[in-house]
C-alpha cells in the first residue's frame, strides 16, 4: 500500500465579508498518493484553486482555513505558522501557477530564480547550485541550458518558460506538486507537452501530483483519480476510470453527457440547465438541486454526505437510497 | 445568509439613500476622519463667502480702525479683549476679520483661476482633439513642455512677464486679475489632454458623422455635441487643481508677488505676520497659517479619499 | 541604444531652442531694455545710439542668433537691477542653491525610501497609519508654511537653530564657498533643507508605499512565496527592487523641482540662492535675469529627464532588449 502523501479532511474555507460570511469550500475531503496524479476539477468559482492555496496557506485575505485538517505524510500543515509553512512551501509542496510569464520576476534572469530556489532548500554552494540549475533546465527540456541560464523571463517562448517554472517547483524534490491550470495560458499544442512532462517527472520520483484544471479531457488522459468539485462542496471522488464511465452524481453525469463524440449524430449538445451558484446564494440542502432532474424532497432539507464503495464516493441521497434498497 | 434588502426602494429619498448605503458610501461612514473633514471644509467654504456679515469687523476700512488697539494679543491671555479674540496687528486690525477676509479671498481668486484654466484647457483640448493635425500636435507640444515645469515656476513666470508689460502704478489694482490668470494658465494642460483623448474617442463616434452630414458647422459640433459628453473626468481634476490653485495663490502671495496688503489673500497675511513672529506677536501669522493649514488639509482628505475610493484595483 | 541616445539628444536639443527662443522674447520685448537700463536725463540721440550698440535695430532674427551666440558664451546681459553681469550674479548665488537642494535630496531620497517601505511591509500598523497621517500633512501644506512652522519651533521657541541666512561658508574653490564643512553652516542649512525635502520626502514615501504594495500583489511573488524563499528575501531582493524602478524615474524629475521649489524655501529663510535672485528678478522686472534662469531651470530640467531616461532604460532589462534590435 503506498503512502498517502497528502491527506484533507473535512477542509472549511471561510470569507468573512461585510455583507455576511461567504464559505469558499465546505467539508472538503480527499487523499493523494504518492506516485498518484489527482485531478481536482470543476467550474470557475468551484473552489478547486481555493483547495490548492489553502493547502500551501496561500488564501488571499479576509479567506482564512475555519475548520478541518491537512495533513502532510501524516504531519498537520493547516495549523502551522507562518514561519513554519514558509519551511514546507517549496521543500515538501512545490507549487505550479496558471500564467508562467507572470510568475517570474521579469528583472532576473532564469538561472537567478533557480539557483536561489535551490540554495534556500538544500546545503548546496553557489557552483553547485548552478550546476543543479544546469541540469534541472536540462532535464525539463530546455534545450542550451548553459547558455540559457543567463536570460530573462521574457525571451522565452510560453511553453519554456512554465518548463522553467515547473524546474523550479521540482528544485527540491518535493513529495507534493500542485498545479493550477498549468497549461490554461499555453498554445494547445503546447500543453499536451507540458502535462506530459510533469507526469513524467512526477513518475520518476514518485511525487505526488495535484492536478487543477477545468478540462476534463485533461484529466481523462493524465490523472489516476479525480474529485469534481461543485460550489465548494465535493461532489465525487473516484478513479477516473470509474468516474468518467459510472459516474454516480448527477453533476458529473451530466458533465460526461455533454461531452460531444464523433460517432453520435446529435443536433444539440446537451447541457446541464442553470449555472453554479455564487457563493452568497448556496442552495440549502444539496448544492446542485435546483438543477438536478433526480431531486426530491429530502435534497432540500439535507446536505447529502459522500457515500458509496471505498474507492468511489459521491455526496447524493440517490446513492444511499440505492444502497438500502 | 442575510436577505439583502434594497435601500432604493425603502426609504422617502431613494436616490440618497442608495448612495449612503452604496459602498462609497459605506466607506465614507466607515472614516469618521473623511466625514469631519467634509464639514470643515464645507464651514470654512460658508465662512469665507459670507465673511462680510460675519466678520466683528471689516480690516480694510481705515474709519474702523483704532491705533489704540494695536497688538493685543488673543482673548485668552491677560491683556486680551473678548472683542478681538485672535488678537490684532500692529495697525489694529482684528485678526479674526482680516482671517475672514483674506480666506474669502483666498478662496475666490482660486475659484476663478480654476474655472479659467478649465475653460482654457477644455477649449484648447475639444480644439486639439477634434481637428488633429498640426493644431493638435502644436497644443500637445506646449502642453507636454509645460508640464514638465512646476506650476509654480510657470505661475511666477507669468506674474512676473506680466508685470514688465503693465506699469507699476496699476499693478496694485489688477493684482487679481494677475494671479488668476497665471493660475488660469499653469494649469490648464491636464483639461486640455483629457478633454483632448475623451474628444478623439467621441469624433469617431455615430452622431458626430451625422452632425457633419448636415453641414452643421464645426464650432456647433464640439459645443453642443462633444463638449458634454466629455466633460466627466473635469469634476476630479476640478476638484484636485482647487487645492493646488489654492497653494499656489497663497505661496505667491506670500513671495510677495501675488495679493497686495490692501487686499491681501492668506498667504499676504502671512508673509507680512512673519515678520513679527521673532517679537513675540506669533498670533498675526499663527491665525491665517492655521486656516491655510486646515483648509488644504481637509480638501487633500477628501481628495484623497476620493481617489482611493474610486479606484478599482484597490478594492 | 546608440542610437536611442542619439534621438533623446535631438529632442532635448529641440526643447532648449525652444525655450531659448522664449527667454529670448522675453529678454528683448518685454519692457525697453534701453528704457530700463539710463536714467530720465538721458537724451533720445543718446539712446539711439545705445540701441544700435546693443543691436537692438537689427531684424530680429539677427538679434536671436546674437542672442544664442552669447549664451554659448555665458553671456546673459546685464541686470538691470543691479547693474552686474548676470552670470556673475549667478555664479554667486549657484553653490548656495546647489548645496541646498542636494541635501535636501539626500534627506527626502533616505528618508523616504525608508518609511515607504516599512509602510508597505506593515500597512496596518500603528506606525503606518501615523506616518500615512503625517505624509498628508505634508503633502498637503505648502511649503513656505512649514517652513515658518519650523522656524517658529525650532529657532523662536526652541532657539536651537538660526532662522535665516546662510552661516558657516568656507571657501573651497575660487567661486564656491560651501557651507558643509562647519557645524554652523549645517546648522543654518539643516531647516531649509527640510523645509525643501519634506513634500519630496512625503511624495517618495507615497509612491514606494503604493508601489511596493502593488508589486507584493504581483503573481510572482505569489510564487516566490510558493517558492519557499523567506520573507525577508522576497521584500527586499524582489518587491524592492521591482519597486524602485518606477521610483527612479519619479525621483529624478523631482530633483528638477526640488530646484525650482528652492525659490520658496530661499525665500522663508533669506538664503542667498539663485531662487532668491530670481524672486527678486520678478518683483523688480528685472528681465535679464529672469530669462536667464528660465533657461537656466530649462536647461536642467532637459538634462535630469535625459538622464533619468537612459538609466531606466539601461537598468530594466525589458527595456533594454528593445532598444538592443
Amino acid at each position: 500500500m503506498t503512502e498517502t502523501i497528502l491527506s484533507v479532511r473535512n477542509l472549511r474555507v471561510e470569507f468573512p465579508t461585510r455583507r455576511g460570511l461567504l464559505v469558499g469550500l465546505d467539508d472538503v475531503s480527499f487523499d493523494i498518493r504518492a506516485g498518484e496524479v489527482l485531478g481536482v476539477v470543476g467550474e470557475s468559482g468551484a473552489g478547486k484553486s481555493m483547495t490548492g492555496a489553502a493547502i500551501m496557506q496561500q488564501i488571499a485575505k479576509p479567506g482564512r482555513i475555519a475548520g478541518g485538517e491537512i495533513r502532510l505524510k501524516g504531519d498537520r500543515i493547516d495549523n502551522l505558522s507562518p514561519k513554519a509553512m514558509e519551511r514546507v512551501r517549496g521543500r515538501h509542496i512545490g507549487m505550479v501557477f496558471q500564467d508562467p510569464l507572470t510568475s517570474l520576476n521579469p528583472l532576473m534572469t532564469v538561472g537567478e530564480h533557480l539557483v536561489e530556489t535551490i540554495r534556500i532548500h538544500t546545503d548546496l554552494s553557489r557552483e553547485a547550485a548552478r550546476k543543479r540549475a544546469i541540469e534541472l533546465l536540462d532535464e525539463v527540456g530546455i534545450p542550451d541550458p548553459q547558455s540559457r541560464m543567463l536570460r530573462y523571463p521574457h525571451e522565452f517562448s510560453g511553453g519554456q518558460r512554465q518548463r522553467v517554472v515547473i524546474a523550479l517547483a521540482l528544485c527540491a524534490e518535493p513529495a507534493l506538486v500542485i498545479a493550477d491550470e498549468p497549461t490554461t495560458a499555453l498554445d494547445v499544442s503546447i500543453q499536451a507537452q507540458i502535462i506530459a512532462l510533469i507526469r513524467r517527472l512526477c513518475d520518476d520520483r514518485g511525487t505526488a501530483f495535484m492536478l487543477i484544471t477545468h478540462d476534463m479531457g485533461m484529466i481523462a488522459e493524465t490523472a489516476d483519480r479525480v474529485a469534481v468539485l461543485y460550489a465548494g462542496r465535493v461532489a465525487e471522488v473516484g478513479t477516473v476510470k470509474d468516474v468518467v464511465t459510472q459516474p454516480k452524481h448527477p453533476y458529473t453525469q451530466g458533465l460526461m453527457a455533454a461531452i460531444p463524440t464523433l460517432e453520435a449524430d446529435v443536433d444539440r449538445l446537451r447541457q446541464i440547465p442553470g449555472s453554479m451558484p455564487g457563493l452568497s446564494a448556496i442552495p440549502s440542502g444539496c448544492a446542485f438541486r435546483p438543477r438536478c432532474d433526480f431531486r426530491t424532497d429530502i435534497c432540500s432539507t439535507s446536505r447529502p454526505p459522500l457515500s458509496g464503495d471505498a474507492a468511489h464516493v459521491a455526496a447524493c441521497h440517490l446513492i444511499q437510497k440505492e444502497m438500502a434498497i | 445568509m442575510t436577505p439583502f434588502s434594497d435601500p432604493s426602494k425603502t426609504s422617502k429619498f431613494p436616490r440618497l439613500a442608495a448612495l449612503w448605503e452604496s459602498d462609497l458610501g459605506y466607506d465614507f461612514r466607515q472614516s469618521r476622519l473623511v466625514m469631519i473633514a467634509t464639514v470643515i471644509f464645507f464651514l470654512l467654504i460658508l465662512a469665507a463667502l459670507l465673511a462680510p456679515w460675519i466678520a466683528p469687523m471689516n480690516p480694510y476700512d481705515p474709519a474702523s480702525l483704532d491705533i489704540m488697539n494695536s497688538s493685543l494679543p488673543p482673548a485668552w491671555y491677560q491683556d486680551g479683549f473678548a472683542a478681538f479674540p485672535f488678537g490684532t496687528d500692529d495697525q489694529g486690525r482684528d485678526m479674526l476679520s482680516a482671517t475672514l477676509y483674506g480666506l474669502r479671498t483666498s478662496i475666490i481668486i482660486s475659484i476663478l483661476g480654476v474655472a479659467l484654466a478649465s475653460v482654457i484647457g477644455i477649449t484648447l483640448g475639444v480644439i486639439a482633439g477634434y481637428f488633429g493635425g498640426i493644431i493638435d500636435t502644436i497644443i500637445m507640444r506646449v502642453a507636454d513642455v509645460q508640464l514638465s515645469f512646476p506650476a509654480i515656476l510657470v505661475a511666477l513666470l507669468i506674474d512676473g512677464i506680466v508685470h514688465t508689460i503693465i506699469p507699476s502704478a496699476t499693478r496694485e489694482d489688477s493684482a487679481a486679475a494677475i494671479i488668476v490668470l497665471a493660475i488660469g494658465a499653469s494649469f490648464w494642460v491636464q483639461y486640455a489632454r483629457t478633454i483632448r483623448s475623451s474628444t478623439m474617442v467621441e469624433k469617431n463616434k455615430d452622431y458626430v458623422s451625422a452632425a457633419r452630414l448636415f453641414a452643421l458647422p464645426s464650432t456647433t459640433i464640439m459645443v453642443r455635441h462633444i463638449i458634454p459628453n466629455v466633460m466627466g473626468p473635469v469634476l476630479v481634476i476640478l476638484t484636485i487643481n482647487f487645492g493646488l490653485a489654492i497653494i499656489t495663490e497663497a505661496t505667491l502671495s506670500y513671495l510677495g508677488v501675488g495679493l497686495p496688503p490692501m487686499q491681501p489673500s492668506l498667504g499676504t497675511l502671512i508673509r507680512i505676520g512673519q515678520e513679527y513672529l521673532f517679537s513675540g506677536q506669533w498670533w498675526i501669522v499663527a491665525v491665517p497659517s492655521v486656516a491655510l493649514g486646515v483648509l488644504v488639509l481637509t480638501i487633500n482628505l477628501l481628495g484623497d479619499w476620493l481617489r482611493d475610493v474610486l479606484n478599482p484595483k484597490l478594492r | 541604444m546608440l542610437s536611442l541616445i542619439i534621438r533623446r539628444l535631438i529632442q532635448s536639443f529641440l526643447v532648449m531652442l525652444a525655450v531659448t527662443l522664449i527667454a529670448f522674447i522675453m529678454f528683448r520685448f518685454a519692457g525697453d531694455p534701453v528704457n530700463q537700463m539710463v536714467g530720465v536725463e538721458t537724451t533720445q540721440s543718446e539712446r539711439q545710439t545705445l540701441r544700435e550698440d546693443l543691436g537692438l535695430d537689427q531684424p530680429t532674427i539677427v538679434q536671436f542668433g546674437h542672442y544664442i551666440g552669447r549664451v554659448m558664451r555665458l553671456d546673459f546681459g546685464m541686470s538691470f537691477q543691479f547693474r552686474r553681469p548676470v552670470m556673475d550674479l549667478l555664479a554667486e548665488r549657484l553653490p548656495a542653491t546647489l548645496e541646498l537642494a542636494f541635501v535636501a535630496t539626500l534627506l527626502s531620497l533616505s528618508a523616504g525610501i525608508v518609511l515607504g517601505v516599512y509602510c508597505a511591509l506593515k500597512p496596518r500598523g500603528i506606525l503606518s497609519s501615523l506616518l500615512q497621517s503625517v505624509s498628508l500633512v505634508g503633502v498637503s501644506l505648502p511649503t513656505f508654511l512649514i517652513g515658518i512652522l519650523l522656524i517658529y519651533v525650532f529657532s523662536v521657541s526652541l532657539g536651537w537653530l538660526p532662522s535665516f541666512g546662510r552661516n558657516g561658508l568656507v571657501p573651497v574653490t575660487a567661486h564656491w564657498s560651501t557651507g558643509l564643512l562647519t557645524s554652523d553652516g549645517w546648522k543654518s542649512l539643516i531647516l531649509p533643507a527640510v523645509t525643501l525635502g519634506l513634500f519630496q520626502m512625503t511624495l517618495i514615501m507615497r509612491l514606494v508605499r503604493s508601489e511596493m504594495l502593488e508589486v507584493l500583489r504581483a503573481d510572482f511573488i505569489r510564487f516566490a512565496v510558493a517558492r519557499g524563499l523567506p520573507k525577508s528575501r522576497i521584500y527586499f531582493r524582489h518587491a524592492l527592487r521591482n519597486t524602485l524602478i518606477p521610483v527612479i524615474t519619479v525621483v529624478g524629475l523631482q530633483i528638477g523641482s526640488i530646484i525650482a521649489f528652492s525659490v520658496i524655501t530661499e525665500t522663508v529663510f533669506q538664503w542667498p540662492g539663485v531662487g532668491l535672485l530670481f524672486l527678486q528678478s520678478v518683483q523688480t522686472a528685472d528681465v535679464p535675469i529672469m530669462s536667464t534662469y528660465l533657461l537656466l531651470i530649462a536647461f536642467l530640467f532637459v538634462m535630469i529627464n535625459l538622464a533619468v531616461d537612459l538609466i531606466y532604460n539601461a537598468v530594466d532589462p525589458r527595456l533594454k532588449q528593445k532598444n538592443r534590435t
